[in-house]
């Protein structure tokens, strides 16, 4: 295991160097191509040539590579990695506040919607998943069927704008028109947008929205993985013991049932950390998605350079940490 | 999951085929040709499927949703980009004249919407061919060859995985600066190919071993024989699978980019640009959001329940 683990932690080394080089591959010749973006602060005012130089210079975008189109500005992404990786600094934006402070503001807020999200498809997913599985064929399995391909289709733009159209304003307004609503639900969890008020409950829906195509996957993941084991011997043996129904589904069937499941959130708690600029986005939630989108915009490469390499280690630490769990759960797993 | 599993068990019993479906189709037929059908993984699936209204319908309504983008002028005869503003209201709701009603711009909605088809469908289908193209050879070369090639190319398929989707396609869009559908399925090409560049090495490898391929290989078949007659007719079905799949997600994804700012912009018509324009009217005018989101999730859910219906029909296991 240990040396598995080490393996791995040096596979990281290429691929997070080489996630880093498209971006700022890709960064530069956006700046190569659309000219200094640090010329946008001073809006319509033209600033002098040596304030101006002097800025740029300051904000680590001075180098004479950022002129040159397709030049791939090897000397500045050296200085970029021995910032970031021996001096532990990512860089600043343009009003000079350091990348890590952004994400020390912004990452709560995506922590909980993230947890949100988790926390529902789990629950929800699984139950529903078991549900399906163990009435096999029938009314509640096709409900099931036909609700997680409805959710699948449709896509988290569509589902977040029409909650939040039709769920949070013009139902929230309802509420909102009622005397003695406590505040928590009205403009709480009925919030339209995120409120500073409930940094928990404005974040309840966004959260079900985040969390509602991966619910999907959870139900139809545990679905079929549970009817595959409920045919097994293990499950007939502890059956014919006489072991109580729940007993059998609960204990010996669910968690051998549950190990694609632990797969499937690895490669999920990525996608959402990250995916979150939609949700975010529409429900005006103040995260690390929005951030990066805002960045990406005015051009604050290190910005994004910063937070993304930080969205793809999380990435990567996930996918390790479900593997390694992988072999606790499975004990017929070995990494060696 | 059961009937699948009854009518095609019924099916091969009443054809008198064997459950062997290993040979690469195409290659072997029944006995005496035109009296036994084919027995092939694709001619059992075709057979299959045809009897699957969850096949049938999404189907059909894929098939129709095409038309609209290839003959756009046989489905209604308005120009989407003529627009008045009368009566005061560029929003009119649904009447005999205009069947959808009119845009916040004063525009037929009916025919935005019939018109909004192709831009949709053509950055999903140049985008999914882009994806199964590079990803399939990327898999195919990392899976045949093992070794050094696997490891780098496994990789370099780590570094794109590991990259946010949406923020690594806004990246490339605000790179690019022109916004129409075939920089759009760029964006989505270089994006998404990894998923499929790791099924296709997983199902070659898996086919690489099997003994029908070994004993090509004892006969001395060359490498290029070996990939595209052998190994690639076994491997293709998951991909197929999951590109049917990624047609819907990146429908989806064209609507999701051109909502954030970076996908394509007026007057170029598309179901992105209807929801992206409307969104704020929903209160007084929801069809103006509802039917381009009706047309987005009828599309999406088609090729999803298509998918689903291939990898029953493809999976020899569920017979």
């Amino acid at each position: 295991m240990g040396r598995y683990v080490i393996r791995r932690l040096l596979q990281f080394v290429p691929t997070v160097l080489g996630a880093m080089f498209v971006l700022h591959y890709l960064t530069s010749v956006a700046i190569q191509f659309t000219g200094n973006p640090v010329r946008a602060i001073f809006g319509d005012r033209t600033p002098p040539q040596s304030v101006l130089e002097n800025l740029t210079r300051r904000l680590g975008l001075g180098d004479p590579c950022l002129e040159q189109p397709f030049n791939p500005c090897f000397s500045l992404f050296g200085k970029r990695l021995d910032a970031i990786f021996l001096h532990l600094d990512f860089g600043t934006d343009f009003n000079e506040r350091a990348v890590t402070d952004i994400v020390a503001g912004a990452l709560p807020h995506t922590a909980r919607l993230t947890l949100i999200a988790i926390l529902f498809e789990l629950v929800v997913g699984i139950i529903v998943g078991v549900l399906a599985g163990l009435r096999n064929g029938g009314f509640w399995d096709y409900l099931v069927k036909v609700s997680t391909v409805l959710l699948i289709a449709v896509p988290v733009l569509v589902l977040g704008l029409l909650v939040r159209d039709f769920v949070n304003v013009k139902f929230g307004n309802v509420l909102r028109g009622v005397d003695g609503m406590p505040e928590l639900i009205s403009r709480g969890f009925f919030a339209p947008t995120w409120s500073s008020n409930h940094p928990w409950a404005s974040l309840l829906m966004p959260g079900l929205v985040l969390g509602a195509l991966s619910l999907a996957t959870v139900a139809r993941l545990t679905r079929a993985s549970l009817l595959e084991n409920v045919r097994a011997d293990y499950v007939r043996t502890a059956r014919a013991k006489g072991l109580a129904s729940n007993r059998v589904v609960g204990v010996h069937t669910l968690r051998n049932s549950l190990i694609p499941v632990v797969t499937f959130l690895g490669t999920d708690l990525g996608a959402l950390m990250g995916g979150a600029v939609v949700t975010e986005g529409i429900f005006s939630v103040p995260g690390i998605g929005r951030q990066v989108f805002a960045a990406i915009f005015t051009g604050e490469t290190t910005v994004v350079i910063g937070i993304v390499t930080m969205l793809v280690l999380v990435y990567l630490i996930a996918s390790l940490a479900v593997d390694m769990l992988y072999a606790v759960l499975d004990p017929r797993i070995r990494y060696d | 999951m059961t009937d699948v599993v009854s009518s095609g068990a019924a099916r091969t019993s009443a054809a008198g085929t064997s459950l062997d479906h290993t040979p690469p189709s195409g290659e072997v037929t029944g006995g005496e040709p035109g009296q036994q059908p084919e027995a092939g993984l694709w001619g059992d699936a075709r057979r299959q499927l045809i009897r699957k209204p969850m096949f049938v319908i999404p189907t059909i309504f894929v098939l129709i949703m095409t038309s609209l983008a290839v003959v756009p002028f046989l489905w209604t005869s308005k120009d989407p980009l003529a627009c008045t503003v009368s009566g005061g209201l560029s929003r009119n709701p649904p009447s005999a004249e205009h069947w959808f009603g009119t845009s916040i711009l004063g525009c037929d909605y009916y025919a935005q919407a019939i018109y909004g088809a192709r831009n949709s469908l053509l950055i999903a289908l140049v985008g999914a061919i882009g994806v199964v193209l590079i990803g399939g050879v990327i898999g195919m070369l990392a899976g045949f060859f093992g070794g050094w090639t696997d490891a780098i190319l496994s990789r370099v398929t780590d570094i794109f995985l590991g990259l946010p989707f949406l923020l690594g396609a806004i990246v490339f869009l605000t790179v690019l600066k022109t916004r129409n559908p075939w920089t759009i399925a760029a964006a989505l090409i270089i994006l998404g190919w990894t998923v499929i560049a790791r099924i296709m090495r997983g199902s070659v490898i898996a086919a690489k071993h099997l003994d029908y391929v070994q004993a090509a290989k004892a006969l001395g078949a060359s490498r290029s024989r070996l990939m595209f007659r052998h190994i690639l007719p076994n491997a293709v079905a998951p991909v197929v699978v999951y590109a049917t799949i990624l047609l819907g997600l990146f429908v989806s994804a064209e609507a999701t980019l051109t909502f954030l700012g970076v996908g394509l912009q007026p007057p170029s018509v598309s179901w992105g640009i209807m929801i992206t324009q409307h969104d704020g009217y929903y209160h007084e005018d929801p069809f103006l959001l509802l039917i381009p989101v009706g047309f987005v999730v009828g599309t999406v859910l088609s090729f999803i329940l298509i998918g689903d219906a291939l990898r029953d029909a493809l999976d020899p296991r569920l017979r």
